[in-house]
């Protein structure tokens, strides 16, 4: 254990520390993922409309996600605001603000994949049987396009929380930055504690992740 | 049916579009007001606002030990770190830490989000345009480790077959090139690589930054610093938004204060004697004075 250097975890509040930085990053991707489901559905919807100037604007902002690395985004929306409209937003807020925007993109993308994955016959259907959109939509589109969901934004999810390490650069100290730290202070008294710090960090991640990979499994035997 | 709900659709976004713009405009019609009011005072607060609000905002390093870390209680330290101490003491204000990266301290300062940046910052012609730096407290310049028993002092004293090993992509390894391009160098990508290579004996010297050679050595017996600071001299000093007069002015007259109180030894004394050793006191520390 020792030459592992778990060890420097337990010198003063280090572990306690790190989880304080693992609370962070959970509170972080948690609403932002809230966030993101809730508009994403709705932009997902959207992106199936016909219509061609809709149709351009939804395309614009998902290419502008895609294209863009979420560090010059939050470098953007941190520093760029306060540069050019003199807005003094907290790094947290910046933060939440980038992930929804990226969040609600992609998620809308998925939403729009699995609406559009439902077979035409559905929609035919469900309008000879007299159905009015509203209810098409409510009684048989929507509980076929979630089942096809869960999977997609699961992995869309455990993206987000892990993507959460960038924040360092917008000066937020999460559970990656105080590992980096803890490595760092102990340098020199136990030069091998990256590996341990690190493999605890992996845990700490995991055990964040893999309850909600389990929930999706189990919404997915009992909506099959 | 499908013709009225996209009418509806597009018409509902028109309206959004119409709110989003008015909701822009008034946005920036406001700001813009703001940055004509006070347009001195935009992207830094002066030495009286900071004393003011009681809080000032110091951009340090938190894992580049023993410069800027945090210890195992939570708690800033390191060179830079004992010098804000000071700065917050003498200022009689509180210190709010900033964790800064190498690739954001610029950034920071420009913007106004941190008002003096301590992240043993190198003084650079490119950087001075973009922020004001103070004066220098501490030196660094290149430096060449040897084995005790061939300890290389000059490197015009190296044989022709002699290798000398460097990272590539470091101030060594231009440094060398332009100066001495008769040497032959070792080039490798990693520090861990080019070490292993040297406690191997492929090279008969190492170059790299003099503070990385003189850690090596202090924690490697049987290794020493032939050449403490070779090459062009460089400074590290604190930083503040370019422009920032009243607190660039309040921290010269506070280093070069400090320095006739020789704090800066002081100050290596208790961060960074266990990492270089009392040997390189004179050649790291500055004090205070331009």
């Amino acid at each position: 254990m020792d030459s592992l250097g778990i060890d420097v975890l337990f010198k003063g509040t280090n572990f306690v520390r790190l989880l304080q930085g693992l609370w962070i990053s959970v509170e972080i991707s948690m609403i932002s993922v809230a966030f993101s489901i809730v508009l994403g559905t709705v932009v997902g919807m959207f992106m199936t409309v016909r219509n061609r100037i809709v149709k351009i604007v939804l395309k614009t902002y998902l290419e502008i996600v895609r294209i863009m690395p979420q560090m010059v985004l939050l470098f953007i929306v941190y520093f760029g605001t306060t540069r050019v409209f003199q807005w003094d937003i907290s790094a947290e807020a910046a933060a939440i603000f980038v992930f929804v925007f990226w969040g609600t993109a992609e998620m809308g993308d998925l939403v729009r994949g699995s609406i559009k994955s439902i077979p035409k016959i559905q929609f035919e259907s469900a309008y000879a049987l007299g159905m009015n959109k509203f209810q098409t939509y409510y009684y048989i589109i929507f509980p076929q396009t979630i089942r096809r969901l869960i999977p997609l934004s699961i992995n869309l999810i455990t993206r987000m929380i892990k993507t959460t390490s960038l924040v360092m650069m917008i000066g937020i100290v999460e559970v990656l930055k105080i590992a980096q730290q803890i490595v760092e202070a102990n340098r020199n008294s136990s030069p091998n504690a990256a590996f341990g710090v690190f493999a605890v960090v992996f845990l700490l991640y995991f055990i964040v992740c893999w309850p909600i990979s389990r929930f999706s499994v189990y919404l997915e035997k009992r909506w099959a | 049916m499908k013709r009225k709900f996209l009418r509806r659709v597009v018409s509902g976004l028109l309206v959004l579009s119409v709110v989003a713009a008015a909701f822009t405009g008034c946005g920036s019609a406001s700001a813009s007001e703001n940055s004509s009011k006070d347009s001195d005072s935009a992207s830094y607060r002066t030495l009286d606002e900071i004393k003011e609000s009681g809080t000032i905002n110091i951009g340090v390093f938190s894992d580049k030990s023993p410069f800027g870390y945090v210890d195992e209680n939570g708690d800033y330290a390191g060179y830079d770190v004992y010098l804000a101490e000071q700065i917050g003491k003498d200022l009689g204000v509180k210190i709010n830490y900033v964790s800064t990266e190498a690739a954001n301290r610029i950034e920071y300062l420009q913007t106004g989000k941190v008002d003096i940046i301590l992240a043993n910052f190198t003084v650079t012609e490119e950087r001075a345009q973009e922020v004001d730096f103070a004066n220098p407290y501490m030196n660094v310049a290149l430096g060449v480790v040897s084995p005790e028993n061939a300890v290389v002092t000059s490197l015009d004293d190296l044989k022709d077959d002699d290798e000398v090993i460097v990272i590539s992509g470091t101030t060594a390894e231009t440094y060398l090139t332009k100066n001495y391009p008769n040497i032959k160098l070792q080039k490798y990508d990693a520090y861990a690589e080019a070490k292993t290579a040297f406690e191997n004996g492929n090279g008969v010297a190492w170059a790299n930054d003099n503070t990385e050679v003189i850690a090596f050595a202090n924690e490697n017996p049987g290794y020493k610093v032939g050449i403490a600071s070779l090459g062009e001299q460089d400074t590290i000093a604190p930083a503040v938004t370019k422009g920032n007069e009243t607190l660039l002015k309040w921290l010269n007259e506070e280093l070069e204060t400090l320095g006739s109180q020789q704090f800066f030894h002081k100050d290596y004394e208790e961060t960074l004697l266990d990492t270089y050793g009392a040997d390189y006191e004179e050649t790291l520390v500055v004090e205070g004075t331009k």
